[in-house]
């Protein structure tokens, strides 16, 4: 009895100091990745990866709302809108305010939560279909509001959209600015990737703790069966409003970075298409998992990119001239490749370990 | 004269539920006295269903009063009821299909449990004491009604018997005074039954009452305290299952025969 234990013992301890050589080893691999990609690619290259962790948390508070709670919420992108907004208002010389970062972070995953309440609450009895129907209205009437407030008192600058928005800037120094530390030259493209890898980290590291707790336990099972969900004396007023919530504050903070990385918002950047693609990344990477969600996001949010830079100069070569133009063929790939995805993985390209488990525990059965 | 105080653990008083022009239940009464196993048998479409839903907090009584433990129910959420210590089973099993056993009974611990976002993110020593807990409980519970075995297998891929005992487990995680259980035997073979029986009996020795909806009138008959009849949502008998059985319009209930 003991011996077989102690035996499994060592080699879990094996195993956990090659977990930590891998922890390792990824930290460096994330650490350098910007500098590889700029010297071997380009500074463009870098910005994509910035936008694509900005995606990232968008895609991860989408999906405590989609993947663990089940609520199909097509109008995501407003609580996006709200975050990248607040900022624009609150540092810019829109008001003439210029917030610091620090408090317009806690303001815009505030007023995003708020808005998410705000959607959330009304829409409480609906499932499926009819609450798809009205979040999109939803989003949609925040964008259309961004696209009007511009008179009769001008708040937004209406589509023209707010521009010279402030960085984040850390003692007065602007991380936007290329800045040399310890010899090494550090563009803001290079900053802000550290900056939103340590976000995106601290949104993992949130999400796997939610899901793998009281709170979690309720979102699933409401996603499941929300009469029996009820029945076990889950409160799913609170705990619904709860997820609405909690994926809304991730937006903000998610546009609030958007806001400030690109100096520039208007309406146009908070379309419907938008909401779709965020969607899009949660399903196809595996919604509930949230690996796979990060899995999805980075390649929807990359490959579009090499398409754009890649199909023209390949058509060149092949038939002498560009047939399909760059846009085009990303949207028919994109529409294919989701297809491709339904057909062959319903749940996505990686999702949950929970099938895996079930798999060696019906080996262990038999 | 002296009468035995009997503690009623829930009173139904003159419930009436219409589904517009159908009277799904009318002028129901009855009284279930705690510690009992407490039958509720009826023909096809009697409203028995209708009932649990009533008591649970799916649907609002039109006329009629509800008190469990001395406490109105009327009006009151789902959660709350629970919370009250009512919980049940359903007819079409309803569990979370893509979680595992265990996952499932840790879901019924939540209305006992307290941990909100602060305690999920950074798991201070009293969640994870908590979480400990739940666990411990769950696997408790699942070894209880005999399916530990299947503690990390989806729910969805339990066999039908395993999966209505995994629901019993689910609803006694929650701590219920009442356990109301509606055709637990439904799509059990003779051996399940058998099983089934003796853990009902055994979770009433345990302190908890039940409420129970069954076809199979042997069960009923062999198990319970006290039954009683609904027929097109009336209740036209209430008593010791003897006395039920020798009822009239009992019998004229089920098709004019003797009970099958
Ligand atoms: N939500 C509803 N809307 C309309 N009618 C309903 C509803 N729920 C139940 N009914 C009707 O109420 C009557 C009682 O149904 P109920 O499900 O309570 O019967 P039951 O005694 O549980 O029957 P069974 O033994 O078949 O489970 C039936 O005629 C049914 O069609
Ligand atoms: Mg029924």
């Amino acid at each position: 009895m003991i011996a077989p234990f102690a035996a499994r013992f060592k080699h879990w301890k094996r195993d956990r100091r090659a977990l930590w050589v891998g922890y390792a080893m990824i930290a460096v691999a994330l650490a350098v990745l910007p500098f590889l990609v700029d010297n071997t690619l380009g500074r463009t290259w870098v910005r994509v990866i910035d936008f694509a962790l900005i995606y990232a948390m968008l895609a991860l508070g989408l999906n405590i709302v989609v993947g663990f709670a089940g609520l199909l919420d097509l109008g995501y992108i407003a609580f996006y809108a709200v975050g990248a907004y607040t900022w624009a208002l609150l540092a810019s010389p829109q008001f003439g305010l210029h917030l610091p970062f620090w408090l317009i972070l806690p303001i815009g995953f505030v007023a995003a939560g708020f808005f998410g309440v705000l959607l959330g609450a009304p829409t409480l009895r609906l499932r499926g279909d009819y609450l798809a129907i009205v979040t999109l209205g939803f989003g949609e009437i925040v964008r259309i509001f961004l696209n009007n407030l511009d008179h009769p008192v001008n708040i937004t600058n209406g589509p023209i959209g707010i521009n010279l928005i402030d960085p984040v800037m850390i003692g007065g120094v602007s991380l936007t600015k290329t800045h040399e530390i310890l010899g090494i030259e550090f563009s803001g493209t290079h900053i802000y990737y550290y900056l939103l890898l340590l976000l995106v980290m601290a949104t993992i590291f949130v999400c796997v703790r939610l899901e793998d707790s009281r709170l979690g336990r309720a979102w699933i099972a409401i996603r499941e069966d929300e009469t029996a969900a009820q029945a076990m004396g889950i409160n799913t007023r609170n705990v619904k409003l709860l997820a609405f919530a909690m994926g809304a504050s991730f937006g903000g903070i998610a546009g609030g970075l958007f806001s400030s990385f690109q100096g520039f918002v208007s309406p146009e950047s908070f379309i419907l298409l938008e909401s779709i693609m965020v969607l899009c990344m949660v399903v196809l990477g595996g919604m509930g998992h949230v690996a796979g969600v990060v899995l999805g996001t980075f390649l929807l949010a990359v490959l579009p990119e090499v398409l754009r830079h890649g199909a023209s100069p390949v058509q060149q070569q092949l038939f002498g001239k560009v047939i399909l133009d760059p846009e085009s063929l990303r949207m028919m790939l994109f529409g294919l490749a989701l297809i491709l995805v339904m057909l062959l993985r319903p749940s996505g390209l990686w999702p949950s370990p929970i099938r895996r488990r079930e798999f060696a525990d019906a080996k262990a059965d038999s | 004269m002296t009468t035995v105080a009997v503690d009623k653990l829930l009173e139904v008083r003159h419930v009436e539920k219409r589904f517009g022009g159908l009277t799904a239940l009318s002028d129901v009464s009855l009284s279930i006295h705690r510690g009992e196993i407490y039958g509720l048998i009826g023909p096809n479409g009697a409203g028995k269903t209708t009932l649990f839903n009533v008591l649970t907090g799916i649907y609002r009584p039109d006329r009629g009063a509800l008190a469990f433990a001395g406490r109105n129910l009327i009006g009151l959420k789902p959660f709350r009821i629970v919370e009250a210590g009512l919980a049940r089973t359903f007819q079409n099993i309803r569990l979370f299909g893509n979680m595992t056993a265990l996952e499932n009974v840790m879901v019924g611990r939540h209305v006992r449990t307290r941990a909100g976002v602060i305690g999920a993110v950074f798991r201070g020593p009293r969640t994870c004491e908590e979480e400990d807990a739940i666990h411990k409980r769950a696997r408790e519970l699942l070894d209880y009604v005999g399916i530990a075995r299947h503690a990390n297998s989806l729910s969805k891929n339990l066999s039908y018997g395993d999966q209505r005992r995994l629901e019993i487990a689910r609803a006694l995680a929650t701590e219920p005074q009442l356990l109301a259980l509606d055709e637990p035997a439904a799509g059990m073979n003779a051996t399940e039954t058998a099983n089934l029986r003796k853990l009902l009996t055994r979770i009433r020795d345990d302190g908890v009452t039940i409420l129970l909806i069954e076809h199979d009138v042997k069960l009923v008959m062999g198990l319970c305290d006290r039954v009683a009849v609904l027929d097109y949502g009336k209740r036209i008998a209430e008593g010791p299952p003897q006395e039920v059985q020798k009822n009239p319009a009992v019998i004229q209930a089920y098709l004019g025969g003797a009970l099958p």
